[in-house]
This record gives C-alpha cells, structure tokens and sequence, in this order.
C-alpha cells in the first residue's frame, strides 16, 4: 500500500508540473501566428475588452483550434496507451493499426466525389469528421478480422495492421493523383495531420467522445495491467482476454478515429506520450494514463505552435511537425532497447 | 516484441521440407521467364493510348523508319517505359532477397528498410532545390540518398546495445522513413512541389527517356553481376552468421559487399521508377518456394520474376483506369499487400 501512495502522490506532482507547463505553451500560443497579438493584448481580450479585429482571430481561428489540439492530443495519447498495453509492444500506435491511413482514404473519397459540388459545401463540415470515423473504424476492423485466427495474438495485430495501412495508403495514392490541384492541396494537408476544424463546432464534435472514453480507459486500467503481463498470466489471473481486449481495442479505435477525424494523420504522438508518462509515472495503468492525457496535450499544442512559426509564411501541418519530432525519439527508445 | 519470432526462425528451416535447392526447377523458371519477358515486353510497347499492331511492333525493331510516327513513339517513349519497368522489378527483388538472405528477416525488403526513402528523400531536395536537373544528376542524387538510409538504419543499428538484431532493423527502417518523408513533405508544401512530388513518390516508368535508362542501366547490371559474384556467401550467411563463421566464411566482408551491392540496386531502381514498395519483399519469398534456398539461383530468378511483375504491373496501371495512369507503387501495392498479410498470419505463430 505504501508504494502505491508513494506513486500517486508522485503522480499528482507530475501532473502538477505538467498543467503548469499546459499552461504557458497554452499562453504562448495564443499570441504567436502569422499575426502576432501581443501578450497585454491577449489578457485585456480574455477580460473583454480590445479591438474586434483581434477578437475575431482569437476567439473564432485561435482558441478553438487550441482547444481541438489539447483534446486530440490527450485521445491520441491515450488511444497509444491502450494499443501498446493489449499488446505488449511499446513501440505501438495508432498509425500501426492502419487507423490513420483509413480515415484518411475515406476522406480522400469525400474529397474526391463530394467536393466542389455546391450542395455539398455546406453540409461537409459535418459529414467529413463522420466519414473519417467510418473510415478508422473500418481500417481497425480489417485488421483485427486479418489478425484473427482463433483469437489474436498481439505479433500478427501489429503485422495485419502494416499490411492494411500499406493497402490503403496505395489506394489514397489511387484517387490522390487524379484530382485537380486545388483538391489535392486541401487532400495532402489533411493527410499530414493538420488541424483544420477550427471552429467551435468541431470543438463540441470531439468533446463527448474524449469525455467518455478516457474515463472509461482510465476506469478500464486493472484489465490493462493485467493484460500488459501477457496472455498467459492474464489467463491464469482469471481475465477474459479475448472480450477484454477486443473492448479495449474498441475504445482505442473509437478515440483515435475521433481524433483523426478532426487531426488528420498524425502519427508517433500516441507512441511517444504513453512512453514519456510511462517512464514518469511508472508502470501502472491508473497513474500513468492521466499523465499520458497531459503529455499528448502538451505535445500537440507545442507541435502547432512550432508548425506555425517555422517555416512562416507556411504553416507546416502539426503531423509533420510530431512525426519530425517524434521519430528521433523512437530511434532513441529503439537504441536503448535490448 | 514485435518480430521475435522470426529471431527465432530462420527463414530456411520454416520451410521444413524445402530444404534443398532445385535447379532444375530454376532453370525452367530462367528461361520460361525470360521469353514471357520478352513477349511481354512486346505487349507493353504496344499497347498503350495509340493503337499500334504488334506487327507494327515488330516491324519497328526489323526495319527501323523514322519517317514513320508509330516507330518513333514506340523507339522513344514506349521501349524505354517498357524496359525500366522490367529493370526497376528486376533490382529491386534481387535487393530484396539479398537483404532478405543476410538478415535473415522474412520482412527484409528495401523499402522496409528505409533505403528506398533515402533515396526518395534526397530526390525530393533535388526536386525542390534544382528543378531542372539532368538525368545523370538525378540518378547520382538517388544513389547518394540510398546510401543515407542505408547509413542512418544501419547506423542506428550500430549504435544500439544488441546491434543489428532483424528486429531493430526492420523499426528503425519504420522511424528512418518517417522522419524523412515528414521533413520532405514539410519542404515540399513550402516550396509548393508537392504535387509533383507526390507524383513521383508514387512509382511509376511512364515518363522515362533513352537517356535516364542508359544512365542507370550499365551501373545496375554491374550490380547484377556481383550479386552474383556474391551469391554464394548469401547462402551461406542466410544459414545463420554462427554457422557462416564455423564454416570459415568472412561474415564482415560477405555483409559489407551484400549491402554495397543493395545500395547499388536499389538506388537504380528509385531513380528508374520512384517508390515502389513490395516487389523486394514478395518476389524473392516466391523464388525461395519455387527454386529452394541456394542464392546462385534465388538471384537470377528474383531478377527474372521481378521483371515480369513490374512489367505486368506497369500494363496493369495503364488499364485499369484508361486514360489515366494508375500509380505502379499503388498496384504492386495491392497485389503485395495480400501476400504481406498472408506471410504474416504465417509468421504470427499459432492461434494465440
């Protein structure tokens, strides 16, 4: 018991330090972009008052899209968490399921077909979040139905979930080529994981997703103690690991199309949050997953801020930015390992 | 983790009965491919947006007429298209199965490993910082690029505590090209190419001249050559390095002269025809089933069958969607990716 109080306590702490860090790069965000509103600018808006000008960018362009990038960056963390916990590989993420090339060939289509169609331009905003959920959805179907083989070990998920995101990357490459210039551009900045709903509304399209599910995960953490130690153990320990792990793998399909479906492609964020709070927080489920939430927020907000000063006037999508970022950090970890 | 069980099992004694080699199946194999190869050869020049007779085909090689239009397209766009689409196959399976006999990785394929990235990689810098750059420049810069992948994996390799596990190959292949591709693609919308780039990224031969193909070429069949020089040390390392050692082979110099000739290959090959995934990892693994496990004919054979495929491929692309070119990257993708999803409810190990 004692060790377990030591840890939450130094749980609590971390989390702490991390709100607080949330905090500043949250601060620091709302003044940089292509136009910069100066600090005392940005609190006499927050406390109401200050040109319209500057109210229109920071409350309709600017926060929302904040606030986007927090709750996606926490869901992708946490939908990472889970897929390396079920199966036992901590080099595992969303993207390996083939989730993100789903989503993003449904979008393709949507693009595609819909797009340029007058009738349609209205409704788009709402319809493509949901084709890109439909589309995670399928792409994490496939690869479970592949993987399965009596039950479904976690090597060939892994292996199952490189084929499908290879078939569908060939078919978004299908349909990519033949579109005209405009739609291509729209189409390759979605891909590279780009937060480009910046409205309120998708702010209310992502929130109850994110609201139930990490909760749920976090509620779910005894499983996936258990099933972190290995089929054998877990068995013995009296868990149902095929419905457990199937309902885990629900909940990381379901938060990671959520969050693809307003982020696009983004990937190494669900692999490198879990592993920053892991080694932070510990091993266990129920302390490390919170910081998990933290750390992908923090990370994503960064991520945005870096892409837009970096290479201004162009704002360099938030994927590109994690994934530059994200992949020495894998290399490292790949070093370490034995 | 991940691969372990292929650690575990080499690539040879899974095959459990396939234990030996079968020449006599290779060398039908050898000349029955070679024939189709030509008879396809022949099937792609003619075929294609002008309607031209295979008899025009023929006529064009026996008495050559400049004055005539169809000649000139088929001597100047459609025999190039044709024989880089067999090339590009060819040195990318043979790249593949090197790699796949020295590592003893099942998954072991260039664009696996992060060479083919590289070289993608370094083109598209060329693309953006000197766009009308020669062909000899471009094959120059896809080399160089295939050796950075080769370095960074490798490299990474190295520096880890186990060193070059397949394993940890086959990921830091995984992170090699992420990072690439990502910091590509950042400059590229930067600099406004993307589209031509992704155009490139996609794999395809369909707008190749004389001069790329005679640039590439000669330096690839010497990589041919000594793919075949080596072969017989890749059969051996393919037996384990412990067992290579005992037999008094020279572990360091076989895989130092396996990788040269992989880089050689494989950069030929992205300058030929871009990206195009999963012809290093299937065919090779086709080979091994149909000739058995001895390299000196699992090479020639990769080459042979890539060949085919590529070149089956490449027609594929052109009919599936007509008039618009379907990528090659994307068809060899989804013939692949079956085969990739086959091998690996194989490899996943029982029902677990």
């Amino acid at each position: 018991m004692k060790y377990s109080q030591k840890r939450s306590q130094r749980t609590s702490k971390i989390a702490a330090v991390l709100l607080l860090c949330l905090a500043l790069t949250f601060l620091i965000s709302l003044n940089t972009g292509l136009i910069q509103i100066a600090p005392i600018d940005v609190f006499r808006l927050l406390i109401g008052s200050g040109s319209e000008q500057n109210a229109v960018i920071l409350f309709d362009f600017r926060l929302p899209r904040m606030v986007i990038a927090l709750l996606i960056g926490a869901g992708i963390g946490i939908s990472g968490a889970i897929l390396q916990g079920i199966s036992r590989n901590e080099l595992a993420d969303p993207g390996i399921l083939g989730i993100n090339a789903g989503a993003g060939f449904a979008v393709i289509l949507f693009i595609f077909y819909f797009q340029g169609n007058a009738a349609s331009a209205g409704a788009a905003i709402w319809v493509l979040p949901l084709f890109a959920m439909l589309g995670a959805l399928l792409a994490g179907a496939c690869t479970y139905l592949f993987a399965w083989k009596g039950g479904v070990s976690p090597t060939r998920l892994v292996l199952s979930g490189i084929g499908v995101n290879a078939a569908f990357a060939a078919l978004i490459i299908v349909f990519q080529l033949k579109m005209d210039p405009k739609n291509f551009s729209q189409a390759i900045v979605w891909l590279s994981g780009s937060i480009w709903g910046t409205n309120w509304a998708y702010v209310l399209a992502v929130f109850p997703w994110i609201l139930i599910l990490i909760p749920y995960t976090i509620y779910k953490s005894r499983y996936l103690n258990v099933l972190y130690l290995g089929d054998e153990l877990a068995k013995a320990l009296g868990v149902r690991i095929e419905k457990e792990r199937r309902k885990l793998l629900i909940t990381s399909v379901l938060l990671a199309g959520t969050c693809v479906a307003v982020g696009g492609g983004i990937a190494f964020l669900g692999l490198v949050a879990p592993h920053l709070a892991r080694r932070l927080a510990g091993p266990r489920h129920e302390h490390f997953l919170p910081v998990t939430a933290l750390i992908g927020a923090l990370l994503l907000l960064a991520a945005d801020v870096i892409g837009r000063v970096i290479l201004m006037p162009t704002e360099v999508p938030v994927g590109l930015v994690v994934s530059a970022l994200g992949a020495p950090y894998f290399i490292y970890l790949l070093i370490k390992m034995d | 983790m991940v691969f372990h069980r292929f650690r575990r099992s080499g690539i040879d004694n899974r095959e459990g009965a396939v234990q030996k080699s079968r020449p006599f199946a290779a060398s039908i194999i050898l000349a029955a491919g070679l024939f189709l190869l030509v008879v396809l050869t022949g099937v792609s020049i003619a075929y294609g947006a002008a309607d031209i007779q295979v008899s025009t085909v023929w006529n064009s090689f026996v008495h050559f007429d400049p004055a005539i239009a169809s000649h000139q397209i088929i001597h100047e766009l459609r025999m190039p298209r044709a024989v880089a689409a067999a090339a590009a196959g060819a040195f990318l399976a043979v790249s593949g199965a090197i790699m796949q006999g020295m590592t003893r990785n099942p998954l072991a394929s260039p664009s696996i490993m992060g060479i083919t990235a590289g070289s993608s990689f370094v083109l598209a810098l060329a693309f953006i910082f000197d766009a009308h750059a020669s062909p000899n420049k471009l094959v120059f810069w896809s080399f160089v690029g295939s050796g950075l992948g080769a370095f960074l994996v490798f490299g990474i390799g190295a520096l880890s505590k186990r060193g070059l596990t397949p394993v940890k190959l086959a990921l830091a292949g995984s992170a090699v090209t992420a990072l690439l591709t990502s910091v590509s693609s950042a400059l590229a919308m930067h600099f406004d190419v993307a589209r031509d780039l992704s155009f490139w990224y996609a794999g395809g031969v369909a707008g190749i001249r004389w001069e790329s193909v005679r640039v590439v070429l000669p330096i690839a069949v010497v990589g041919l050559a000594a793919a075949m020089l080596i072969s017989r040390s890749i059969t051996v390392l393919s037996l384990g390095e412990e067992v290579a050692k005992g037999l008094g082979q020279k572990v360091k110099l076989a895989k130092v002269s396996g990788l040269l000739v992989v880089l050689l290959l494989t950069g030929a090959a992205v300058s030929l025809a871009g990206v195009v995934g999963f012809v290093g990892l299937v065919i090779p693994h086709i080979t091994r089933f149909l000739v058995g496990v001895d390299y000196r004919w699992i090479i020639p054979c990769s080459a042979v069958l890539g060949g085919l495929l590529l070149i089956m491929a490449d027609i594929m692309a052109r009919m599936i969607n007509p008039p618009f070119e379907t990528p090659l990257g994307a068809v060899t993708a989804l013939v692949g990716v079956p085969f990739f999803l086959y091998l690996s409810r194989r490899e996943g190990g029982g029902t677990r």
